[in-house]
């Protein structure tokens, strides 16, 4: 897999305003049989986008509404992501064209996974993000830019605001760096831990029969 | 400086940690799935690379397996070339598999421990968010995406920030009809699903220690459902009374030198934790869930909250909408609402102890009508020992449907779901919309109140049962 490589960009805002939304609603689970990452913008929110016939709900599910087509920050509502491991969310999320998602807090799990693929989950406080929510919601023509090499987000009144980012993966974006190349590098002390800890877990070797 | 057995294993499994960057962190024990594994090898393949440890490594089919007999082929083309996938990646790569045909096949986290694979003190990991379900043995087990399981695959590490420690106390007894299952569930309700965030939990207090393995097991699993991506319990003579001889558990004087080296696994007099609650075992009710999400859980007494009472607009609005989606009413009681279909299985309540709890309920008695009631053992060891005892034959006397073992109706991936607008009461973890089949609607319980529904067709209580009073 190459490493994404982020830099800065400008897009509009998408409101989805609502609590806790679960990797089931990303990616329902039916859409995990696949064996590649490939065509999983249409189980992006498949369950709230389509009806039981796969048509489009009317009135469409705001990713979908004509007038956010293009835009990819979507502004969501605390504890995004919350729910299972599957990395199939930032694929969906990325493969529909979502670049960066603002909340209050995103789950752990969903946020790493987001990080592995250039999708930036920027936690922001409470009254920055309440502002930016009712932005998405009231100017359509409103956009925002986001500036990984500084850490910041220039919002539609001009203003500039810092954004948190652990400085690791901040670097492993801009570098476009792979993470297992990284972790490869350090082989030889992979090595030296294993001898030193040789442990009592083999997968291939029962101890005893039952 | 007193540790907690969080920090414990966590220093010793750091191979390096350079300044700014996260730790490299060495793993014991890697479980692999069909479902979040096939794109990991692929990259394996890409990049030219081998697994580097198959020995700390293993596979099952769950997820997309059916629950139909093993006779029969998968009906379902696109999970039957997955398990074929992961059929062939494990044939490349030389990785041990427990394939769906075997007699070792089952929940991935339900085999680990059945293996004796799950010790105390190993860092686990899986490419599912119940791994958590292994922290029961006093290990850091915690779920991770697909690129980390190449990476784990490739290196036999990943790249882990040091958690924050939540210590969970829980004190006092269970009443009679509260079980391992109510534990959890009232934290996740008082806590909420982002209550642990950034955290691991350990459980401890005087009635986590009265816990057998398997009750232990159900609470860690749903430490993610708190927001914690791991829970664990610190070893005792419970645990070790489990593993001992069990087939991958060490043996004679390795499992002498193993025990006395796990007997150093707890947390230190002193040790502090960032965050602590305490929750009193005697003043538990049986719990049930009435939202769409785990935090949303009340006591079996009680009614079903108003969004009108709330004073956060976000949680009100959270509130009504859950409320539309599973049509239920404020103010209504939770007991006595119908359901559809009653589901006992999953890597929280498809263990033995689960299914015996749920069968002395239904013994001699037959299920509600029209209420379909699905009985999914845990794994194929899960199903032979319910046979032994004769388990098998006490749910179907009843009417109840006995399967093969998978994840089931806990996902519906394999066909086993709910009918849009149904209802389940289900031992399952999660209770989302679609979770359990598009527009299905999930109360989350244990597996005797699961039970204690199956006979009426309403959700009931289940310390109403004979031989259950307090
Ligand atoms: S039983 Fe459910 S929660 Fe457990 S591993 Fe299977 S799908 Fe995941």
């Amino acid at each position: 897999m190459a490493a994404p490589k982020v830099g800065t960009f400008t897009t509009g805002l998408v409101p989805l305003p609502a609590e806790n939304v679960d990797t089931d609603q990303i990616v329902p689970a039916r859409y995990l049989k696949v064996i590649d990452k490939a065509g999983l913008a249409d189980a992006l929110f498949h369950d709230w986008r389509f009806e039981a016939d796969g048509t489009k709900k009317n009135p469409p599910f705001v990713i979908d509404e004509p007038r956010y087509a293009g835009h990819g920050i979507l502004v969501a509502g605390d504890n995004f992501g919350t729910g299972s491991s599957r990395e199939h969310a930032p694929w969906a999320l990325g493969a529909f064209g979502i670049k960066a998602i603002l909340a209050t807090s995103f789950a752990d799990i969903f946020k790493s996974n987001a990080l592995k693929n250039g999708i930036l989950p920027i936690v922001l406080p409470a009254p920055l993000h309440a502002t930016l929510m009712q932005i998405a919601k009231e100017d359509l023509a409103a956009t925002v830019t986001i500036n990984l090499a500084a850490a910041t987000m220039t919002t539609p009144d001009g203003a500039t605001h810092a954004f948190p980012i652990d400085l690791f993966s901040q670097k492993m974006l801009l570098d476009g760096l792979d993470e297992l190349d990284y972790i490869r590098t350090q082989s030889g002390k992979i090595e030296a831990h294993e001898t030193a800890h040789p442990g009592t877990i083999n997968t291939l070797q029962p101890n005893a029969s039952r | 400086m007193p540790k907690t057995i969080i920090e414990k294993i966590w220093n010793e499994h750091v191979v390096d940690q350079q300044e700014g960057a996260p730790a490299i962190l060495a793993i014991d024990l890697h479980l692999v799935h069909e479902v979040t594994s096939p794109q990991a090898f692929t990259g394996l393949r890409s990049r030219g690379l081998k697994v580097r440890r198959p020995d700390r490594t293993v596979a099952t089919a769950d997820h997309s397996i059916p629950t139909t007999p093993r006779n029969l082929p998968i009906a379902d083309e696109m999970a039957a070339a997955q398990v074929k996938q992961l059929e062939a990646n494990c044939a490349e790569f030389g990785v041990p598999l427990h394939g769906w045909e075997s007699p070792n096949q089952g929940i991935v986290h339900v085999i680990g421990p059945e293996l004796g694979l799950t010790q105390p003190g190993a860092t686990i990991v899986c490419g599912d968010s119940h791994t958590a379900t292994h922290g029961a043995f006093g290990a850091l087990a915690f779920g991770i995406g697909t690129s980390e399981v190449e990476m784990v695959l490739a290196t036999q590490c990943l790249l882990q920030r040091k958690p924050k420690t939540y210590l969970v106390r829980v004190d006092g007894t269970l009443r009679p009809g509260v079980s391992a299952k109510d534990i959890i569930l009232a934290l996740i309700a008082r806590i909420g699903v982002g209550g642990g965030t950034g955290h691991v939990f350990e459980y401890a207090g005087s009635a986590i220690r009265a816990l057998s393995m398997e009750e232990r097991m159900t609470i860690c699993n749903m430490s993610i459902e708190g927001g914690a991506r791991a829970g664990l319990v610190a070893p005792d003579e419970t645990t070790f009374a489990y593993l001992k001889g069990r087939p991958h558990a060490p043996q004679g004087a390795d499992w002498d030198a193993a025990v006395a080296r796990w007997r150093t696994l707890t947390s230190d007099e002193g040790a502090t934790y960032d965050k602590e609650i305490v929750i009193d075992a005697n003043t538990l009710e049986p719990m049930v869930t009435y939202g769409t999400n785990p935090g949303m859980g009340l006591p079996i007494s009680g009614t079903i909250p108003d969004p009108a009472n709330e004073s956060d607009p976000a949680a009100a609005r959270a509130l009504t909408r859950a409320l539309e989606y599973m049509d239920l009413r404020a103010g209504d009681s939770i007991i006595g609402r119908p359901v559809n279909t009653v589901f006992i299985g999953s890597c929280t309540n498809g263990r033995i102890s689960d299914l015996r709890l749920a069968a002395n309920v239904l013994k001699g008695q037959t299920v509600a009508k029209g209420v379909r009631v699905m009985v999914v053992p845990g794994s194929a060891d899960v199903k032979r020992q319910a046979e032994r005892e004769g388990l098998d034959k006490i749910f179907r006397d009843a009417g109840a449907d006995w399967r093969e073992a998978g994840c089931s109706m806990c996902i519906a991936m394999n066909g086993d779901q709910l009918a849009p607008g149904e209802y389940a009461i289900s031992t399952s973890n999660r209770n989302f919309e679609g979770r359990q089949g598009k527009g299905g609607r999930t109360f989350l319980a244990s597996p005797l109140t699961a039970a204690a529904t199956a006979l009426t067709g309403v959700i009931a209580d289940p310390r109403t049962l004979p031989g259950m009073s307090r």
